[in-house]
């Protein structure tokens, strides 16, 4: 990413947009956090915003006629905010005097003409960016028209007292002076470097080129309203010290005046609450009236995406300040990479880009920041290994074949059941493809293997095209038949690398060419809530299959609020639970928790997260293909990490012997290698353990093979423990074991990847 | 992480090998091209150092999340 896509990106979040009330402030006042801090009862911080933007703040937050008010968005759920009122319940609380910040005197001397707010605004302005001012009022005091308003809503000493601190900046005051005798102007214009006229008659005098500026020189309207006319002052003011500074009276201004902002903020769902009414209608708010109304304030922002994903929320920003940490990230040179973690905690699902108004893709950034990563050699080594070394295990003998079916030469139509469903229900595999076979003439081979979509999340593209080459390759030995696929994640790795197939759905195979005859156990009328798997956001027809199955099988479902295309990822996605299994943890309690429904899901993945984190979920085939040992299919535990393999073993294994009746290496007695023999036993307790630490049991029966045949161990006298340690790959797994009347008994096991230098080390 | 990572309990185990009690003395620790020194609990004869469970789910992989991240 350079500097460019980075802007680019930066402004495609609009979340730094200001709210509209901003926006349409003349003066661009900080309505927004003003509100908040009112809302706060915090009246010395709110006078602290209005005065950092507002000239004169006793005044004009008195007098200010709001045009903000017509903007706000609470008049989508009740009526806007009544910010007038609430400036003025500011303004009239007694306030600690502040000391006015001035920049050092300039050399160049500025005239002012006339003292209504316009020009009180453009002589505050230039006197605190350090210009001489003089200031030339006709009459015999200055602000004459806020002199003449109603003392009930602008008392003169508070005109009188704010206008005193023009002297404190030194600004020069000369009354009954003669503004309209042309010689004066002449005389002005002779003496100082640039003039200011007022609201009046000769403001029709201006001429810029020349240094003469006046009110209304911006073509702005809104006449006789106070902050317009503070406004002109304040614009009149910028161009003269440009003028001043020969530099561009007009680039960069565009947002002098009111200007539409961006910024998107959701009001469906708001409470309508009417506008709090002062009780002194005149006095206006009390603090309390005051809070309650500020309490009103929807406090604009849109944060859409935020709203619905726990990893953005999670990492405390939004895509815009993401956007800066991942590219700080690849820009470091020495020190460590902070953003890591947060570009290896994204499940890629693209709800934010679904969700966002400017469709945000908080998942193009990451992958992209990982394949850069990759390429780098800057990924954390330890950060996907694991979900790698399954996808190996997927592609390697224990797992991968390709068949046509049992008895043809050809296939019209090759099944790819994919790794996580042969991992979680391998008997649903043999179950599917037995359909299969029978609804779908010309032979329907069998691709046992992983789509190699670990790879592709990981950013690791040179691997993934190189695995998948391999598939491609299969594909083409069977002859090029059309794929069934059964997981939506394999779908999209298809649908995108091998677009020369025809892929199909399982789930559309099945609406399309029937279920099995024999539905013999009937389903409840309780319904499921249906979850969409991430993968099939942009898949409406294959979410309408499953819906449509639902139907005719007779079991009523109920639609999630964030489900098709906003559907939530469960924590499978992108890796999310190699690299951050703690959040992970917690997006499937966010997606278990929006319905206390069992859930029914098609992607076997999504099916055991769920499981997992206590949730009840029936996955599509527990329906289509009941199992009458299973009775509730819902309370089915999700296997663990170790048994997931196992059962891909078995799977092939069996399909072999049962289909294609091939010999094959027969689970328990012909064991290729030494340490598959080594029989077990694990407790509950440390079975959760090997879990969460992600340790398989083949692992921990090399580690104590090493150790029984070497001898390479320690030894607790008390207990009567060994403990031992062995690096089969990257990782060094330390175990802790007895023997036990038949075999071993496994006590703890944890690793590390750090290696111990020495003799005598793994 | 230099510095010293045993405890009394790990002092409980014994080379299974060289029948004799680890004792606490420097071992090298290495990782993606960093190396570290630390006092560890080992066997006084073939060096076998024992890395507990504390030490390794605790500092070290503190240490090798930071070095992963450099």
């Amino acid at each position: 990413m350079d500097q460019k896509e980075l802007r680019l990106l930066e402004n495609q979040c609009i979340q730094e947009e200001p709210p509209e009330c901003m926006a349409a402030c003349p003066i661009h006042l900080d309505v927004r956090v003003f509100v908040g801090q009112m809302a706060r009862g915090a009246f010395h911080e709110a006078w602290k915003v209005l005065r950092k933007t507002m000239p004169f703040p006793g005044i004009l937050g008195r007098i200010c006629d709001a045009p903000c008010r017509d903007h706000c968005k609470r008049t989508k759920a009740g009526q806007a905010i009544e910010i007038g009122l609430l400036e003025r319940a500011c303004v009239t609380t007694s306030v600690p005097k502040q000391r006015i910040l001035a920049l050092p005197k300039k050399e160049k001397r500025i005239a002012i003409v006339g003292s209504d707010l316009d020009s009180l605004t453009a002589a505050w302005d230039l006197s605190r960016k350090g210009y001489g001012i003089t200031l030339f009022e006709s009459g015999e005091q200055l602000g004459r028209s806020l002199l003449a308003m109603p003392e009930a809503i602008l008392p003169r000493d508070v005109v009188a007292k704010e206008i005193l601190d023009l002297d404190e900046l030194g600004v020069e005051i000369r009354l009954n002076s003669p503004i309209h005798d042309k010689f004066f102007l002449a005389y002005l214009h002779r003496g100082f470097d640039a003039l200011y006229l007022g609201q009046g008659d000769i403001a029709e005098l201006r001429d810029e080129d020349n240094g003469i500026f006046a009110c209304g020189s911006s073509q702005h309207g809104g006449a006789g309203s106070p902050v317009w006319q503070a406004a002109e002052g304040r614009w009149a003011a910028t161009s003269m010290d440009r003028y001043l500074q020969k530099v561009s009276l007009t680039a960069g201004r565009e947002k002098d005046g009111p200007y539409p902002t961006k910024l998107y903020t959701r009001t469906d769902g708001v409470i309508p609450l009417p506008t709090v009414q002062p009780l002194d209608q005149v006095q206006g708010y009390t603090q309390d009236e005051a809070i309650r109304e500020a309490g009103r304030c929807l406090q604009c922002q849109c944060l859409e995406c935020v709203k619905v994903c726990a990893y953005l929320k999670h990492f405390g920003g939004y895509p815009k300040k993401y956007a800066r940490e991942i590219y700080n990230n690849d820009s470091i040179v020495m020190g460590s990479r902070q953003a890591n973690k947060l570009i290896n905690s994204c499940s890629l699902c693209g709800l934010c880009e679904a969700v966002c108004p400017e469709d945000f893709a908080m998942q193009t950034l990451c992958i992209e920041a990982r394949r850069d990563m990759v390429q780098k050699g800057k990924m954390p080594p330890s950060a996907h290994e694991f979900a790698l070394l399954d996808m190996a295990f997927s592609n390697s003998e224990q797992f991968a074949m390709v068949r046509h079916e049992p008895g043809h030469k050809a296939s019209t139509s090759v099944f790819f059941p994919g790794c996580q469903l042969s991992a979680s229900a391998p008997a649903m595999v043999k179950r599917a493809y037995a359909h299969l076979r029978q609804i779908i003439p010309g032979g329907v081979g069998l691709m046992l293997g992983c789509c190699n979509a670990p790879a592709s999340w990981a950013g690791q593209e040179d691997r993934f095209q190189t695995e998948f080459s391999g598939l491609r390759d299969q594909w083409i030995s069977l002859g090029r038949p059309d794929i069934i696929l059964a997981c939506s994640t394999c779908y999209q790795i298809f649908q995108t690398y091998l677009p020369e197939a025809k892929i199909k759905s399982l789930w559309q195979v099945l609406d399309e060419k029937g279920l099995p005859g024999d539905l013999s156990v009937k389903h409840g009328a309780v319904p499921l809530t249906v979850h969409d798997p991430c993968t099939t956001r942009h898949e409406p027809e294959t979410q309408q299959n499953v819906r449509n199955l639902l139907r005719r099988l007779g079991q009523p479902y109920e639609e999630l609020e964030l489900g098709r295309n906003h559907t939530e990822c469960c924590g499978f996605g992108g890796l999310m639970q190699n690299a951050n299994p703690d959040l992970a943890k917690t997006v499937v309690q966010r997606l278990s928790g929006q319905s206390s429904a069992d859930y029914l899901t098609y992607c076997a993945g999504c099916r055991d997260n769920l499981a997992a984190s206590g949730k009840r979920a029936v996955y599509i085939l527990d329906l289509i293909f009941p199992d009458t040992a299973m009775p509730d299919p819902g309370s089915r535990k999700r296997p663990g990490w170790s048994l997931r393999q196992e059962n891909r073993i078995r799977l092939k294994d069996e399909l072999l012997n049962e289909l294609w009746r091939e010999g094959s290496r027969k689970m328990a007695d012909t064991r290729a290698d030494d340490h598959e023999k080594i029989i077990l036993n694990i407790s509950p307790e440390v079975q959760q353990t090997l879990e969460d630490r992600r340790i398989l049991i083949p692992d921990i029966q090399k580690v104590i093979h090493h150790a029984e045949s070497t001898g390479e161990a320690l030894f607790h006298p008390a207990t009567g423990h060994y403990m031992t340690a062995f690096k089969p790959y990257k990782a060094t797994f330390w175990v802790e074991y007895s023997v036990s009347a038949c075999g071993f008994t496994l006590h703890n096991a944890y690793s590390h990847r750090m290696e111990v230098a020495g003799k005598g080390q793994p | 992480m230099n510095g010293d990572y045993s405890s009394p309990q790990d002092l409980a185990w014994k080379c299974r090998k060289c029948n004799i009690n680890l004792i606490v003395g420097p071992a090298t620790l290495t990782y993606m091209g960093n190396r570290m020194t630390a006092n560890l609990s080992q066997c006084p004869i073939c060096g076998y150092v024992l890395i507990s469970e504390e030490l390794a789910l605790g500092k070290m992989a503190e240490v090798e999340q930071v070095l992963e991240d450099k």
